[in-house]
Formats: C-alpha cells, structure tokens, sequence
C-alpha cells in the first residue's frame, strides 16, 4: 500500500502535484480581490479596535470575511470527503449542525456553565451528530440510495427534531465562555471561530498523512468495485466519510450558537448546505466522487464568503445578494465547465503550433 | 448486462417504474382507507381530497415537471424559486395595470427563459445540474426581493373574480348540520394541474421524445449509440420543467393571490419528495408522473392526519413526513434489490404464486412486509 502512495505522488507530481484543481477557487479570489481593489483599496484595510469587553482585537473586511466563513469552510471540508466517497452530496449539514447546536444548549442549559460542561456539550453534541451521520450512510452505503435522497428525510425533520430538543423556540445561553468560543478569547486578536478551523485542517490533514483515508476514499469514489476486490470496504469508507460529516457538523453547529448564546432552529445556517456545496464544486472537486482536494473546498468557502463581504460592502441589500451571487456563480462553473475547458485548450494548442511555425520559419529564414 | 454498484439492475424498467407506482397508488389508498375508519368525519367528505388538491395544485405541476428531470438523469432544485419569482412579478405587473393575459403570458415567459438557460448551460456546456439549477434558485429567489421586498397583494378585480371562481360539484357534496346541500368546491387551478399530469403521461408513454427520456436516464450512453439525440432530450426535460413551473406561479397566485417573498419555500423539496414517493428513481429511467400524483396526495393525506390526530405540537408534521419519506425510499431500495436478486418469487409462500399472474399479484404482497419497517423508522 506503501508503494501504492508513493507511485500516486510521483503521478500527482507530473500533474502539478494535483494542485492544478486549485486554479480554480484562487483564480475566483484573485477576481474578487482585483475588483475590489478598483473598486476601493480601503477594503483590505486591517484595524485593531477595542470591542466592548476591553480586549485590543482585530476588525475588517478581511477578518470578517475568515471569520463568517468558518462555518462554511468546517463542513466543506466534511463535504468534500462524502462527495469524493459517495458521488453524491449532503443537503442535510445544515439541519444536521442545528441538532447538534440543539444538543449542545440542551446540555449547557443543564448545569453550571464551566469548561468541563462544555467539553462534556461538545462531546455529546459530537456523539450525536455521528449517529445521525452513520443514518445517513447507512441509507447511502447499505441501502444504496443516491446521497441527495438520503439526506432529503434529515433535511426535512432535522429542524423540526431541533425544535422538538429543546421544545422551545429559542432558547439562550449566557457565560463569557460561550462568548469567548463565539467572538473572541480574552488576550487573543483572533477570532475564536478562525482558530477553530485551524486547528481543524490541521487535524485533517493529519488525518490524511498518517492514515490511508485520503488514498480509500479516493479509490471508492473512482470505482467501488475495484475498491472492494482490493480488499476496502466501501460500505466502511462511505459510513466514515458521512460520520466524519457529522463531526464537522457537530464543530459548526457549536460555533453557530456561541455567536450567539442562543440557538433559533429556523434560521440557524439556513442554507449552508448549498453553500457548502457550491464550495466543494467551486474548489475543482468532481461532483460525482472521486479525485478530491480539501483545501480546494476551502478555498471555495472562501472565495464564496468574499464575494458576500464585497456584494455587502457596496451596499447590497442582503436579500438581493443571492441573486447577484447566482450571476458570479453561474459565470465561475461556465468557466470550469468541460466544453469551455476544451475549447480553451484547443484554442492554446492551435496559438503554440502557430507561433511554433513562425518560429521555425524565421530560423529557417 | 450493467452490473453497476450504484444503481440498482434494472433488467425489466417499464415494470419496475409500474411496480413502484402501484406500491405507492396502494399506500396512497391503504392510508386514507385507515384514516376515514379513525377519524372519519372530514376524511369522508370528498371536499378533504379536494382541498389537499386546491392546496396543492401548484406543487402537482412543478412535481410533474420534476419528474420528467428525474427521469431524464437530472435535478432542477430552481422551481420553488420559479414560483416565487412568477408570482411577484405578475402581482406587481397587475396592479400595474396588466391584464390577465399578458400575465399569464408573463408568467409563462419567465418559466421558460429559466428552462431554456438552465437547459442551455447543463446539456450543452455539460455543467452539473445541480449547481446550475441551484443558482437558478439563488437568482430567482433574489431576483423576486428585487422585484419588491414589501408583501404584494393583488387588487387587480377581473383576477379576483378568477380567484374566487370555482366549479361547484353538488354530487359530491355533503349534508352540512343545517340540513343545506354544500357542494364540493375546486379551483381552476386543480383542473389545469390534473390536465398537465394527462398531457405527460401520454408525453411519457405515447411520443417518441417520452420514450428518449427514459433511454437517457436509464443508460445516456445506450441511448447515443441507439441514435437518441441525448443533449437535447436533456434540454428539452429541463425547458419542460421551467415552463410548468411558470404555470405553476400563476396557478399559486391563483390560490393565494399575494406575492411574497417566501412564497413557495421548499416547494422545490417536496416536489422531489412527492416524485421519489411515487416510484420516479433520481438515478434516471424509471418513473410515472401518475405516481408522483399519488406522491403529492400521500404527502398532503400524511399532513391532515398529522393535524386530524391531535400531534398539535409543530414539530410532528415534519418528523412525520421526514419518517414516511425514509420508509419510502428504504421500500424501493429494498425492493429494486429484491427483484434485481429474483429474491421477491423466493420471498412469497408457495401457495400464492399464480403461475404466469405473478406479476400481477406482486404489489399486493409487497405492501404487507412493508409494514414492518414503517413501525421501526417512525421510532426513530
């Protein structure tokens, strides 16, 4: 299996290393940035503020974009792992990060608010986004339903089951711990949430190099049945993948309701789960499983936030921004799509033999 | 022969896609047979089922059009957003001073400009119709707020007349406590829902476009080789469904007669749920919009029980429908499995097999197992 990585890695290294995925969410970046800086240069500018509990903390359009990402970026990353095992996708991350945020305020509601109650909330809340994950796995890898029927049954109950936790509309919690997870931890100019997704890609990608989850996945999302003669369950692969989903469910649901201190299951995250996708495919990833890039889905995450900070920074009205985000969406993915590709390269090939035969031409001369 | 992972064999389509339906059609029954020997009351007037179709009429027709995707191979997740988009422009355009006509014509042109971009970009530029279709419902859900944020009511009169018209059916009605005749009341709109689902099905069934639907779902690349033109069947599914979701805005305007913003939220959701209900597979080739007629009528027959029974807590509609829709999808994967297997034959006991009438006598048997893993997933 050794052998196996490093010939993958030879190969990915005659194909950019795999990295010519990321052309795509840079080069969308990229655009939003260049736009910006004609549109206004001040955009970019990063200030220290004093925020209303005294701490020196960071403030901008650039922070603001990391940070309202976090969320986005979290379950992205999850996505990106179903999508590459499953060929499908989740369109239930959003109900399913608010039974989580339901879990955790039902626990933290319970007692005394402390670092110990809230590790035990996290743990649970963890614990039982997994159990919803593994329902929709096993639906997806016992069952053998498409990923997006699946998960239609969590993303048409899952709010109502928030709902049904707390049996309240929206209850709140209060501590400065909370908003120390939410905001920002005392000392420290950084959000919480952009540490939080930090520590989250680098546990990922931990995960990836020192165990063969990149390399299985990949290999059920090409082909299932190569991947079952080889000895790897895609059953197994699949369940890990949604039930890894859930965790990162789990992170983000918590990072919703810290901002907060209250959770409101009709608004929470509402449509992430478009979001998240948009940002798996806008990261180069092949909707239909496969060869994928986490880092791609980030980046998408990203460039999708950005673009939201800008359309909100010229004084878009926030219910009008989806339809001018579904303009520069549609324009990114005819960019990407295959044909265009095609006809691109083709168009390069036809430049270089030409400019190829002028040059013979003068040297011939 | 496909020996794919993913899709279940499909040896037999056409049986599988009358299969599928059949279960449902014998659900649909079976459930609201129960319901009228619980409760009784408004489940034995025929005014309820015709209530669940004024209600529902707009959603018949995007379900319908769905459908046709569906079974095609594709997804069109922009027709909730369609709706809302319709509805608004055409209210703003009546109290402008339209007429009924040029709205309808409105409504109807904004359908089909969805239909034929979406179309356009997903089969020829070959992009995911997901993606496509979701920013199609970014686009139209804003666009509808830039059309106007406020709530729109119209106050066009010739429309309110048509908003009030209904056909009258004194031999369905029923005695009210006064002892006075109250007819059954529908709306137009349920009349122009149940003729799209007609036009279809004989679509599906009868021309020649019909049958290339399901060659693409089911293998595009059969369906090539067999001289299917298969992009533009693909766009032809998915210019069917923005036209039927513009008439679907303005049979929804007929029924509510306000624009808003959140019109038709999660319509887009259960028109998927009502198809898969009904027996259409999202994977491609099988389906019946007959059965996604049925599909609707569960989900609306689920919902008046939910708030007939008492859970008048809000949270059990949902928890319901979510439970009936996993028993749904959970009895169609088990039973394309079954039959792919040849396991159902194995399955029933020797003295119920009718040489040469299995076929016919399969739904029967099927819908009595069925009831096993209906009570486990309501647990959960």
């Amino acid at each position: 299996m050794a052998e196996l990585m490093k010939k993958t890695k030879k190969a990915n290294k005659k194909n950019l290393g795999g990295y010519a995925q990321l052309l795509v969410p840079l080069l969308s970046i990229l655009l939003i940035v260049v736009f910006n800086l004609f549109r206004d240069p001040s955009f970019f500018s990063v200030t220290t503020t004093t925020n209303n509990l005294g701490n020196t903390v960071l403030a901008g359009n650039l922070i603001s974009i990391l940070n309202s990402a976090s969320e986005l970026a979290i379950i992205a990353m999850g996505m990106t792992l179903v999508t590459a095992a499953c060929g499908g996708q989740d369109i239930s991350v959003g109900a399913l990060a608010t039974i989580a945020g339901s879990v955790f305020v039902k626990i933290l509601r319970g007692g005394e608010i402390t670092i110990g109650s809230i590790v035990v909330g996290f743990l649970a809340c963890c614990a039982v986004a997994m159990l919803f994950g593994a329902f929709n796995g096993t639906l997806v890898s016992v069952f053998r339903i498409q990923p997006m029927i699946a998960t239609l049954v969590l993303f048409t109950c899952g709010r109502s089951i928030a709902y049904w936790i707390n049996g309240g509309a929206t209850p709140t919690i209060s501590s400065p711990l909370i908003t120390a997870l939410g905001s920002f931890i005392p000392g420290c100019p950084i959000p919480t949430p952009i540490i939080i997704v930090a520590v989250m890609a680098v546990l990922l990608a931990l995960l990836f190099r020192f165990t063969t989850l990149g390399l299985y996945t990949q290999t059920v999302g090409v082909n299932q049945r190569a991947a079952r003669l080889n000895g790897i369950s895609p059953l197994v692969m699949k369940l890990v993948s949604f039930m890894l989903l859930g965790v990162c469910c789990a992170v983000a649901g918590c990072i919703g309701v810290s901002r907060l201190s209250l959770i409101n299951h009709e608004t929470m995250l509402l449509e992430i789960e478009m979001d998240a996708i948009l940002a798996v495919a806008i990261g180069g990833n092949a909707l239909g499983g496969g060869k994928f890039k986490v880092s791609g889905s980030v980046l998408g995450a990203y460039a999708i936030q950005a673009l939201t900070t800008t359309l909100y920074a010229m004084k878009v009205p926030s219910t009008d921004v989806k339809a001018y985000k579904a303009v520069v969406i549609i324009l990114i993915v005819i960019i990407s799509s295959p044909v265009v590709k095609q006809a691109a390269s083709r168009l390069w090939a036809k430049t270089r033999r030409l400019t190829a035969a002028k040059a013979g031409k003068e040297v011939s001369a | 022969m496909k020996r794919n992972d993913k899709s279940l064999r499909r040896r037999e389509p056409m049986t599988d896609t009358m299969l599928l339906m059949t279960i449902t059609i014998a659900i649909f029954f079976a459930m609201y047979f129960a319901a009228m020997a619980i409760w009784g009351g408004g489940f034995l007037r025929w005014q309820r089922v015709f209530d669940m179709l004024n209600d529902n009429a707009a959603l018949i027709i995007i379900s319908c059009g769905l459908t046709v995707v569906m079974i095609g191979g594709g997804i069109d997740i922009s027709v909730g957003g369609v709706i809302a988009l319709v509805v608004m422009s055409c209210v703003v355009h009546l109290n402008a001073g339209g007429s009924i006509l040029s709205a309808a014509l409105l409504a109807i042109g904004i359908g089909l400009g969805f239909g034929l971009v979406q179309g356009f970009l997903i089969s020829y530029l070959e992009i995911q119709p997901f993606i496509i279709t979701l920013a199609g419902m970014f686009f139209a859900r804003g666009m509808t707020t830039i059309v106007s944020v406020k709530p729109q009511k119209v106050a066009h009169e010739g429309f309110k007349l048509l908003m009030k018209t209904k056909i009258e059916m004194p031999w369905l009605g029923y005695i009210a406590k006064k002892g006075n005749l109250v007819p059954a009341r529908m709306e137009i709109g349920v009349v122009v829902a149940l003729v799209i689902v007609v036009l279809v099905f004989f679509m599906l069934r009868k021309t020649k476009l019909g049958r290339s639907f399901y060659a693409v779902g089911g293998n595009s690349n059969s369906a090539l080789m067999l001289g299917v033109n298969v992009k533009r069947t693909r766009f032809f599914s998915y210019v069917l469904s923005g036209l039927l979701a513009g008439i679907a805005g303005f049979v929804f305007m007929m029924h509510t007669g306000a624009g808003n913003a959140s019109n038709a939220s999660g319509a887009e959701m259960n028109a998927i749920a009502s198809s898969i209900i009904g027996g259409t597979l999202l994977s491609g080739g099988v389906g019946n919009v007959l059965g996604t007629l049925f599909g609707v009528m569960t989900l609306a027959t689920i919902n008046a029980i939910v708030t007939t029974s008492g859970l008048r807590d809000p949270w059990w509609q949902e928890i319901t429908v979510g439970a009936l829709l996993c028993f749904f999808i959970v009895l169609q994967s088990v039973v394309l499995t079954l039959r792919g297997k040849g396991g159902i034959r194995q399955m029933i006991p020797a003295w119920m097999k009718l040489p040469g009438k299995a076929e016919a006598a399969k739904p029967v048997e099927m819908a009595e197992p069925a009831e096993g893993p209906a009570e486990e997933e309501a647990g959960e």
